[in-house]
């Protein structure tokens, strides 16, 4: 309950808190009032109160509820999915960036930009998108063999490895080709901003589909915490659970990933806050990290705003700043994280 | 029985470091002759002892030899100080990326470029700050009673990430030319080193032979667990602070020279001690390797595409990536 409210409070403050702060009356009239205030009361001249609430009605139907809605979107795809990548490889230090996920939507639009001379982020979004999948499953097929007790770990590795190559394919190509490095570090730092509402529309299906099937791997996952042998006395198979988790993770992070960027910390930092207060039990942890990490990213995005205005911090840059002492914290009070 | 068994490991040893040399020499006279200015091997051999003469000349004496030289002290600096780390933390992902180090430099010269415009010496300084200011850091967040590895490693990818932020915004604020300019030193290259970089080199393995040498006894003690080493004699976290230190040392230096080069000091270590067939860390065969992979590397990285250089870096990672995915796949051979 309380972690809707909180995401019902930090919805608002979205909305309302910017270069042009927006009281709350005013930002209910200009609500009322319609996108389609913003032409209409703008032509008529009937005074100082009509102009403000068609202003504030374009201020807010055309950026920051664009904005808004596609952090709620990302935020709930990057949480889930880094739940679920928690669960899947039994490390604690699962995040996106782990499984090559993010290096590969990278080296893939680098690549885009760079050889098919794509500048557009609603184009490049299925070189992203289409990267992110094919280095999870390089990475899944190189970790995922042998003994079944290893691989958890081999996957950490296998993600390095992967991610190592298509990194210095990334910083190849940026350095030959200066357009493509333009490109590339604004969209790196990951950011809500200057992305319009097109690009949710294109990934919004991965979200969901991949959101169905994490929130429906809930139960497998539990009995694979038991191990193997438990999962498969349960009338499971292993094999089947971590190739369907895989799947989905690729979805949700890589949608997530081609739609805002690679933004640090939220897929990691979230589940640990949430296993921390209900426990392990993934039916609970994979949906409350879902509902917790728009919050995060959101309140993130909100602070990048405030913090230099009338300048906008990316959120990557906040979330990074505000993830990373969490860990630490975790880390130094309580000594190893253990799943 | 035992007492043999040593002995022929100890030759053993001895052998593979002997052969290790060569491949670094041979690598280094490969490094001289091969270029996009074709010279004779006669003329690299003639200005090498001196009878060479113009524009050939010039070619060998003030290019070649002081990159490949360049190449091969970085190499070592980074495989040792891998080595070093390796063997602190007991995990073979242990780098100087995982205290920080790494991302902490990029983070100080890439705020040296584009904030202060530094170049040459002060940008080199910048980034030497940046990494052991953060591998300061990282040191007294991680630093309990000795206890090292697990809390090191996280505590060391937290920071690392923020700075990582850091650098990319900074990069962001910056125009597109400086923003280009910073990443190819966040690569690592080799390209127009000259003697000034080698003298360094070489006056700062001078004064650490000493204390190398020291290290990899105290080395091969810690790694039979702190117990037995605290039994043998060795105070385990002033020990185990002095090894940071020097392999932090180390470190700064193979990144002021070249640039935060990825992988040599991840893949070193570990190849040296598959090569040397060694179960302890070997600090000796890590500097061979490392200086054999890196300037393996450089050449590659000069020649494999015609007509453009690619910096260093952009080889080692690929080269390190598809190592790493063969030791999983070794591995996973052996497992079954």
């Amino acid at each position: 309950m309380g972690l809707i409210a909180a995401l019902a409070l930090v919805l608002v403050a979205s909305v309302a808190v910017g270069a042009k702060f927006i009281a709350f009356d005013e930002l209910w009239r200009a609500l009322v009032a319609g996108p389609g205030a913003g032409g209409a009361g703008g032509a008529v001249d009937s005074g100082d109160a009509a102009a403000r609430v068609s202003e504030n009605a374009a201020i807010i139907f055309e950026l920051r509820l664009p904005r808004t809605w596609l952090g709620l979107w990302a935020g709930a795809a990057l949480g889930l999915s880094g739940a679920l990548m928690q669960s899947l490889t039994r490390n604690p230090l699962a995040e996106p960036g782990l499984l090559g996920v993010n290096s590969g939507a990278a080296a893939a639009i680098v690549v885009g930009i760079s050889v098919f001379g794509i500048t557009s982020p609603s184009k490049y979004i299925w070189f992203a998108l289409l990267g992110a999948a094919a280095a999870a499953a390089l990475v899944y097929a190189l970790g995922a063999r042998g003994a079944s007790a290893n691989i958890p770990v081999k996957l950490v590795l296998a993600g390095a490895a992967v991610s190592a190559v298509l990194m210095a394919v990334v910083w190849g190509v940026t350095l030959l080709d200066s357009a493509a490095l333009d490109h590339y570090r604004f969209w790196v730092l990951g950011s809500l901003t200057g992305r319009d509402s097109s690009i949710l529309a294109q990934v919004l299906p991965f979200i969901v589909v991949g959101g169905v099937l994490a929130l429906a791997l809930a139960w497998p996952l539990n009995a694979m915490a038991l191990g193997d042998d438990v999962a498969r006395g349960l009338g499971l198979n292993p094999t089947w659970v971590r190739v369907l988790s895989a799947l989905a993770v690729t979805f949700l992070c890589g949608a997530a990933t081609a739609a805002v960027g690679p933004i640090a910390f939220v897929g990691l930092a979230v589940p640990h806050a949430v296993r921390s207060i209900v426990g392990p039990d993934d039916r609970w942890v994979l949906p409350l990290s879902m509902l917790a990490a728009p919050v995060l990213l959101l309140a993130a995005d909100v602070l990048g705003r405030v913090l230099v205005s009338p300048n906008e911090l990316q959120v990557g840059v906040v979330t990074a700043f505000l993830g990373a002492p969490v860990l630490i914290a975790l880390v130094t009070r309580r000594g190893p994280v253990r799943l | 029985m035992r007492l043999r068994a040593i002995g022929s490991r100890r030759r053993r040893g001895v052998f593979t470091a002997i052969v290790l040399a060569a491949a670094v020499f041979i690598g280094f006279i490969v490094a001289l002759l091969v270029g996009d200015f074709a010279l004779a091997p006669r003329d690299v051999f003639g200005a090498v002892f001196g009878s060479g003469e113009g524009s050939g000349r010039f070619l060998i004496v003030e290019v070649r030899i002081p990159r490949a030289l360049v190449a091969i002290g970085v190499g070592a600096a980074f495989g040792i100080s891998g080595a070093i780390f390796q063997s602190l933390v007991r995990n073979p992902l242990g780098t100087p990326e995982i205290i920080g180090f790494t991302q902490g430099s990029s983070a100080g010269a890439v705020a040296g470029i584009t904030l202060f415009g530094a170049t040459g010496i002060a940008l080199t300084g910048w980034a030497v700050v940046g990494g052991i200011v953060t591998a300061l850091a990282v040191w007294l967040f991680a630093f309990r009673r000795g206890a090292l590895g697990y809390r090191l490693i996280i505590v060391g990818i937290g920071v690392g990430a923020m700075l990582n932020a850091v650098t990319w915004w900074l990069l962001t604020r910056a125009n597109l030319a400086t923003a280009q300019s910073a990443m190819a030193w966040l690569i690592g290259s080799l390209s127009a080193r000259s003697w000034a970089h080698v003298w360094v080199l070489v006056g700062a393995f001078v004064l650490l032979v000493v204390p190398l040498m020291f290290a990899g006894r105290t080395l091969r003690i810690l790694e039979m667990g702190d117990a037995a080493a605290t039994g043998l004699g060795v105070r385990v976290s002033a020990a185990s602070t002095a090894l940071i230190a020097l392999a932090v040392v180390l470190c700064a230096l193979a990144v002021s020279l070249a640039g935060p080069v990825p992988f040599i000091a991840l893949a070193a270590p570990q190849v040296a001690r598959r090569i040397a067939r060694s179960p302890g860390v070997t600090l000796l065969h890590s500097g061979l390797v490392g200086a054999l992979l890196l300037l393996v590397s450089d050449v590659v990285a000069q020649h494999a595409l015609s007509g453009r250089a690619i910096p260093v870096g952009v080889v080692t990672g690929v080269v390190g990536g598809a190592y790493l995915a063969w030791i999983l796949t070794a591995r996973t051979r052996a497992d079954r």
